[in-house]
């Protein structure tokens, strides 16, 4: 299919691709310029910042009316809880599954393909008004509170990373578990030192889809949490531009490339192993 | 030591059970005690049994699968078929029993003169005295019938007597107040001077399940969620209650509300098969450039296109928002540099859906092109020698082997891109949140909503009122298109073989 191709032929290849480039890069390049312009505003702005200083990264990590870094805090926070729960749970989940055999099995497994279907947003106001008469009953889960959100985003974890990861098991032999089993061990022993251990690849997969999701899901944020100290960085950080352009453009940049860091730097580390979830389905939202 | 280990856990386990059950039977939550209850009898048989023990490990996912997924699906289609939304938040018992509470003056059962005291730990106490120069002392809601030189009148004389401007400072104290005369009955401040004899207005027959207005005679009873008199006038608030599928026929006869309805479901479809097609013919051309062997810097053009995908969607569609901006944005002035003019991005209809589409591209080609690259790299090399032996050109060869061979593998992809997009809420809340606004729509409806930020502007966002019964219906809608559209996918895929075959 490809050929060698002559000068003309590359050169073309090449400025084809160099738009791209430009494309991709120039909205980064442009909020990363912007987060060391102290001019902090998106009037007359240039790539390159005249005076550059850290004044709106110092912003972030002090402002009280808009505790910024709390946020990113707060993120990352109530992403590595949710994702560390959510992949020992579905790991039990998949591990039943994938070794078991037992009454509704079949039914669980349909289950969980079928509700993969509903996204879990969908169902926001229910989700709202559920969690509020939770919060009535045991006020730690309710309205307005980290563990009431992090329970939500168990349950909508459930369904596509327990066939995920069930997926993954069914391709580890059963032969390992049968001869530890010989040896004395019980299941959850087999379990617990045998395919965990093995099942390392989509464990990992599974911990930064989740996290990577729960970092920027956005909707059932925005419903159940309502104070400022509390926000998620994708619930404050639009609540603070929103219609402040002219005003807020850099501590909004700086605020934007601190956001983004864990996320790109989780994603450029683990990127081989993402791409093998990528190409099984999950899509990143 | 494994049984010594499970016991301690079902022990803490136990612990935590009985605690919330006596909690919960203090608050008197009865029913949700039971089903505490019965799932604690679940969670006990399931750890003894031996038989049980795959459902060990079934039962956490379960279990907030259950509460938080399937039951908020089964309450959504409860709230379809309801008024529930504003003017309609309460139970019928709650309004039943607000609605016996409102009062209305006797006007003839005369002023009750007053005078007002604080104790020393700022208790009020009252004297009050009737149309008939009867003495009553008043404290805590209660009145007591007392005679001139009463002792328990001599010990006012201890506290401190309100003056009239300590009457009006303490007004709204004061008018919060109220004194049973008798059962029906309550004295309530009317103004400053008086207090006045307060009746109730309605009585309510449970017989006959209506509301008697005890001034005009007038019967009121219950129809769609209001009391409501045989004129039609409806006493607020309504109560919530199940109207049947109104809110269905709301979406698809009420002008006001199905006009704009299918305008964003409309856009809703041309927004993900735009978003599905962009992205993927880019990312397709780029993989195919990019999947050449002897194309330099190949490594570098990859991890550079790359980047976009590995930033969080929220903050793209906010930094792309700020370069879309009409005045300021950079987009405009290199246009206004250019070719003169800018273009009014957010504020036009058309030009709001071409910036949507443009910042969906830039979310979304990395993908398709990391997928892509992955399927060209899994087709055969020798398909296309024997393509060029017969003399095949490079579209033929695209055309009849690439396009059909990479299908197989990315088509089901693109399937649950258009579903992803069809629901991609963030994208569009974040650039747009769904304006500029349709005109002479009942309900908040903007030209770029799609069909989950109309829902949610529905229930959370509206000006007029939440109207979360609406806003279920919706939902539902989109539940069976994205329902159809993934059950279609998993024919595609066999995933539902897998399943049957997995027995």
């Amino acid at each position: 299919m490809y050929r060698k191709h002559g000068i003309l032929g590359s050169l073309w290849r090449h400025a084809v691709l160099l738009v791209f480039v430009v494309f991709a890069l120039f909205p980064i390049l442009w909020v990363i310029s912007a987060s060391f312009n102290p001019a902090n505003t998106l009037v007359g702005q240039g790539l390159i910042p005249p005076n550059p200083s850290l004044d709106n990264y110092r912003e972030v990590f002090t402002s009280e009316q808009y505790p910024i870094a709390l946020w990113i805090k707060n993120s990352v926070v109530i992403g590595l809880i949710t994702s560390t729960l959510v992949v020992i749970m579905t790991s039990f989940a998949a591990y039943a599954f994938s070794r078991f055999r037992f009454k509704g099995r079949r039914t669980g497994l349909f289950a969980s393909l079928l509700i993969q279907v509903f996204p879990q947003m969908l169902a926001a106001v229910s989700i709202y008004l559920l969690v509020l008469s939770i919060g009535r009953l045991i006020p730690a889960l309710g309205l307005n509170t980290h563990a009431g959100l992090i329970m939500v985003y168990l349950g909508g974890a459930m369904g596509v990373n327990a066939w995920l990861m069930k997926g993954y098991l069914d391709t580890i032999p059963t032969s390992l578990e049968e001869s530890a089993m010989i040896d004395g061990a019980s299941p959850f022993q087999a379990f617990y030192m045998i395919i965990l251990p093995l099942a390392r690849p989509i464990l990992a997969v599974v911990f930064m889809l989740q996290f990577i999701g729960t970092y920027s899901e956005l909707i059932l944020a925005s419903v159940l949490i309502s104070s400022t100290e509390k926000y998620t960085l994708a619930v404050g950080l639009q609540l603070f531009i929103q219609d402040q352009y002219a005003s807020r453009w850099g501590v909004f940049a700086a605020a934007s490339v601190l956001g983004a860091l864990p996320i790109v730097l989780l994603f450029l580390f683990l990127q081989k192993h993402l791409v093998t979830g990528l190409t099984s389905g999950a899509v990143k939202g | 030591m494994a049984k010594l280990v499970k016991g301690v856990f079902l022990g803490i386990l136990n612990v935590v059970f009985i605690w919330t059950a006596l909690f919960l039977y203090s608050s008197e939550a009865y029913l949700v005690l039971v089903l505490l209850l019965l799932g604690a009898a679940l969670v006990n048989f399931v750890f003894i049994s031996e038989r049980a023990y795959p459902y060990r490990y079934l039962l956490p996912a379960a279990f907030f699968m259950i509460l938080l997924v399937v039951y908020p699906i089964v309450y959504t289609v409860y709230v379809s078929v309801t008024n529930y939304g504003t003017g309609n938040i309460l139970t019928k018992e709650q309004v039943i029993t607000q609605l016996q509470e409102r009062r209305i003056l006797d006007a003839e059962a005369g002023n009750y003169t007053y005078q007002a005291y604080r104790d020393g730990e700022g208790q009020l106490w009252f004297v009050f005295t009737g149309p008939q120069g009867e003495l009553l002392l008043g404290h805590a809601g209660e009145l007591t019938p007392v005679q001139e030189g009463d002792a328990r009148l001599a010990r006012l004389a201890e506290f401190t007597e309100l003056a009239r401007a300590d009457l009006v400072r303490a007004t709204n104290e004061i008018s919060a107040l109220s004194f049973a005369l008798d059962e029906a009955r309550q004295l309530q401040m009317r103004n400053i001077n008086y207090f006045g004899v307060y009746r109730p207005q309605y009585q309510y027959s449970r017989e006959r399940d209506e509301l008697l207005d005890l001034e005009s005679g007038i019967i009121y009873q219950p129809v769609l969620g209001y009391f409501q008199a045989p004129d039609g006038t409806r006493l607020t608030p309504g109560f919530r209650e199940i109207i049947g599928f109104h809110n269905f026929s709301k979406l698809l006869t009420n002008p006001q509300v199905t006009g704009p309805f299918i305008r964003v479901f409309i856009w809703t479809v041309q927004w993900a098969l735009l978003s599905v097609a962009t992205t993927f013919s880019v990312g397709l051309f780029l993989a195919i450039l990019l999947n050449d062997p002897h194309l330099r810097l190949r490594r570098f053009y990859r991890s550079v296109l790359i980047l976009p995908y590995a930033v969080p969607a929220f903050i793209s569609a906010l930094i792309w928002r700020g370069l879309f901006h009409t005045e300021l944005g950079v987009i405009n002035r290199v246009l206004q540099a250019t070719i003169g003019s800018g273009v009014p991005w957010l504020q036009d209809p058309v030009w709001a859906k071409v910036a949507l589409v443009i910042l969906n591209l830039w979310l979304g080609f990395p993908y398709m092109m990391i997928v892509c690259l992955g399927a060209l790299q899994s087709i055969d090399v020798e398909m296309y020698e024997a393509a060029l032996v017969d003399g095949a050109s490079s579209w033929q060869q695209f055309r009849h082997i690439t396009l059909p061979l990479l299908m197989v593998s990315v088509g089901p992809l693109l399937i649950s891109s258009f579903s992803f997009n069809f629901n991609n809420f963030s994208v569009i809340y974040l650039l747009t949140r769904g304006r500029p606004p349709i005109v002479g729509a009942q309900t908040p409806a903007g030209h770029t909503d799609i069909l989950i930020s109309y829902t949610y502007r529905l229930a959370f966002e509206s000006g007029r009122g939440v109207d979360y019964g609406l806003a279920s219906a919706v939902t539902l809608v989109i539940f069976l298109i994205t329902g159809a559209i993934t059950f279609f996918n998993f024919r595609f895929t066999g995933a539902l073989e897998e399943v049957r075959k997995n027995v």
